[in-house]
């Protein structure tokens, strides 16, 4: 378990502005993911973690040991503090071949222990027939094989990885992504993911923090930030959501569901708890949760194409005003043909509807 | 007539004394000034920059002061070892390496404060000691623009004049340093003597410049 309370400020520099980095979270065994923008302190806080920056003020524990106190006056150096750090660009040692890279973190074994541990996690990794070359003849994705084999050589009791998957292409990026997850599996010790992919928190985390301007906004885990954002600020944060305004016309508790206006439409509407007749409230959904059609019908809303945008699987189609939808491939193919003809409709489930908290984002 | 070689072999083995002696200390102290942050940074910065400005009698002058037969370091050498500092060969190797220390300062330390700091934050995170650090990783990352710069740093102790005139004198088969034959010969008009020490200084100085450009250049393969 790792628990981080921090807090530093930084003034106004000649090219920058005022910051302040004022974070407080708990982080368990497996693996939880820091994500944001950039220049949001989530990479301050891996290095303040793993103690090349120090707080102003805060606590930093990593199971019972204190690693940060500034109340305490305790400041452990990087050396003691047992956390493996994964960098973007690997950090291989380039004068050394990826056997003494690991010999150097497998330092502080006797010769035999530490020949075996060498071996066996070259093995592990992949990486036998590469023990013997230096780092700037490895490609990108052993490289990245290679720093995390090292870091996890050490011993560490808590991995800190800064955006490892940033610049890799997408085959290199699955390798990665499997990494992590055998890592997880393999290993009983929280794992930080610094990342700016909402995919990869969604593919490898347990949970999220989600990062802006040095505070954390909101938190959870994945699987419930993923189906109910909360609020309107963390589903625009987090992407992937469609969200609306509307008004609250008529509730049915006893049938759940509702009447609400939006986008200047009539639609049927989830169940909204906790809501008023005139209510005006925020919903999100999300775009594979949205039908396109070219005819009107229920809870249907006539639309024009703005773009599209094809990926793998799906096709995204965007109608403007907070209606994107992502279609498979097959769907598409039928609607396009008719589209420009017949018109274009939205149909937005009830159930698609989630209701969002207004507040704004919580600490 | 025989030309005497001894000035020259002299300046080598001076060159060679200044330029181990000034390595040790003047990484020591690039080290210091491009990791560590401390009170009077700016100072020992601004003062390992000295002899480059100062003029070398100056500089000879303030070790005559500093290591002469009345100061203190130069009594309590006499009284250890019998015999004074100054005149000597030893205080031939001291002017040379005040002159050698700047350029292997200032080099050793951008070469030092270039290292992607991530090479030694991970080395760090690893667990490895400050020492081991830096003869496994920084030291390494750095051998070849400090080896340019040590090689410059012998050649500058090699042509070393007026330091070393100053604190070690012109004591032919004992101090006299080929800088200072050169200057003796065309003195007393031994144009032949003063002709030779020239062309060999000279092509020797240029050799090592050649050297070290070579070492500096490769700086920028593939390796780094």
């Amino acid at each position: 378990m790792l628990t981080a309370a921090i807090r530093k400020a930084f003034a106004e520099g000649q090219d920058s502005a005022a910051f302040t980095l004022d974070v407080q979270f708990e982080a368990a065994a497996g693996v939880t993911a820091l994500y944001g923008p950039s220049g949001s302190g989530k990479t301050l806080t891996l290095d303040m973690i793993a103690g090349f920056a120090q707080a102003e003020a805060g606590r930093i524990l990593l199971d019972d040991r204190i690693l940060f106190d500034s109340g305490a006056r305790v400041n452990l150096r990087p050396q003691e503090r047992a956390c493996g750090y994964v960098f973007q660009n690997h950090a291989l040692f380039p004068h050394m071949t990826l056997r003494e890279n690991l010999a150097f973190a497998a330092q502080g074994l006797p010769r035999l222990e530490r020949h075996r541990r060498i071996a066996e996690q070259l093995d592990r990794f992949k990486l036998t027939a590469l023990a013997g070359r230096l780092p700037h003849q490895l490609s990108g994705g052993e490289k990245q094989r290679g720093s995390i084999a090292r870091a996890l050589l050490a011993s560490p009791r808590a991995v800190l990885l800064d955006e490892p998957a940033r610049g890799l292409d997408f085959a290199l990026r699955a390798d990665f992504h499997e990494l992590v997850q055998q890592m997880r599996a393999s290993l009983e010790i929280p794992i930080l993911l610094v990342t700016h992919d909402l995919e990869e928190c969604f593919a490898l985390a347990d949970r999220m923090l989600i990062y802006e301007a040095g505070r954390i906004v909101h938190r959870g885990a994945v699987s419930e930030l993923r189906s109910s954002p909360g609020t309107a600020a963390v589903a625009r944060l987090m992407g992937g959501f469609n969200v609306y305004a509307a008004e609250v016309l008529a509730l049915d508790p006893g049938r759940q569901s509702s009447r609400v206006r939006l986008l200047d439409t009539e639609l049927d509407g989830p169940h909204l708890p906790g809501c008023f007749l005139g209510d005006q409230i925020s919903l999100c959904a999300r775009p594979e949760e949205l039908r396109v059609a070219n005819s009107p019908g229920k809870n249907r809303i006539r639309v024009d194409l703005v773009r599209t945008k094809e990926r793998a699987q799906l096709v995204d189609a965007d109608f403007g005003s907070e209606l994107l939808v992502s279609v498979s491939r097959e769907r598409w193919a039928e609607v396009s043909e008719a589209g420009p003809k017949a018109g274009w409709w939205v149909e937005i489930p009830a159930a698609a509807l989630r209701p969002l908290s207004s507040a704004p984002a919580p600490r | 007539m025989s030309i005497d070689w001894f000035p020259l072999r002299l300046s080598l083995e001076v060159a060679a004394g200044a330029t181990a002696v000034s390595l040790v200390i003047g990484v020591w102290l690039a080290w210091l000034l491009a990791n560590k942050s401390f009170r009077g940074k700016e100072v020992l910065d601004a003062l390992t920059a000295l002899p480059l400005a100062l003029p070398p009698t100056v500089l000879g002058y303030y070790l005559l002061v500093l290591i002469g037969r009345s100061s203190v370091i130069g009594r309590a050498w006499e009284a250890v070892t019998g015999a004074p500092l100054v005149f000597t060969w030893r205080a031939a190797v001291i002017a040379s390496t005040l002159h050698a220390i700047p350029l292997l300062v200032k080099s050793s330390r951008a070469a030092l404060e270039n290292i992607d700091r991530a090479f030694e934050r991970a080395g760090r995170s690893l667990g490895a000691s400050e020492w081991r650090l830096f003869w496994r990783v920084s030291l390494p990352l750095a051998r070849r623009p400090i080896a340019a710069a040590t090689a410059l740093a012998f050649a500058r102790s090699l042509g070393d004049f007026g330091a070393t005139l100053m604190i070690a004198g012109n004591i032919p088969g004992r101090t006299q340093t080929a800088a200072i034959a050169i200057y003796d010969a065309v003195e007393s008009g031994d144009s032949r003597t003063s002709l030779i020490l020239v062309l060999v200084i000279s092509a020797l100085t240029a050799l090592i410049v050649f050297l070290a450009n070579r070492l500096e250049q490769r700086r920028g393969g593939a390796v780094l």
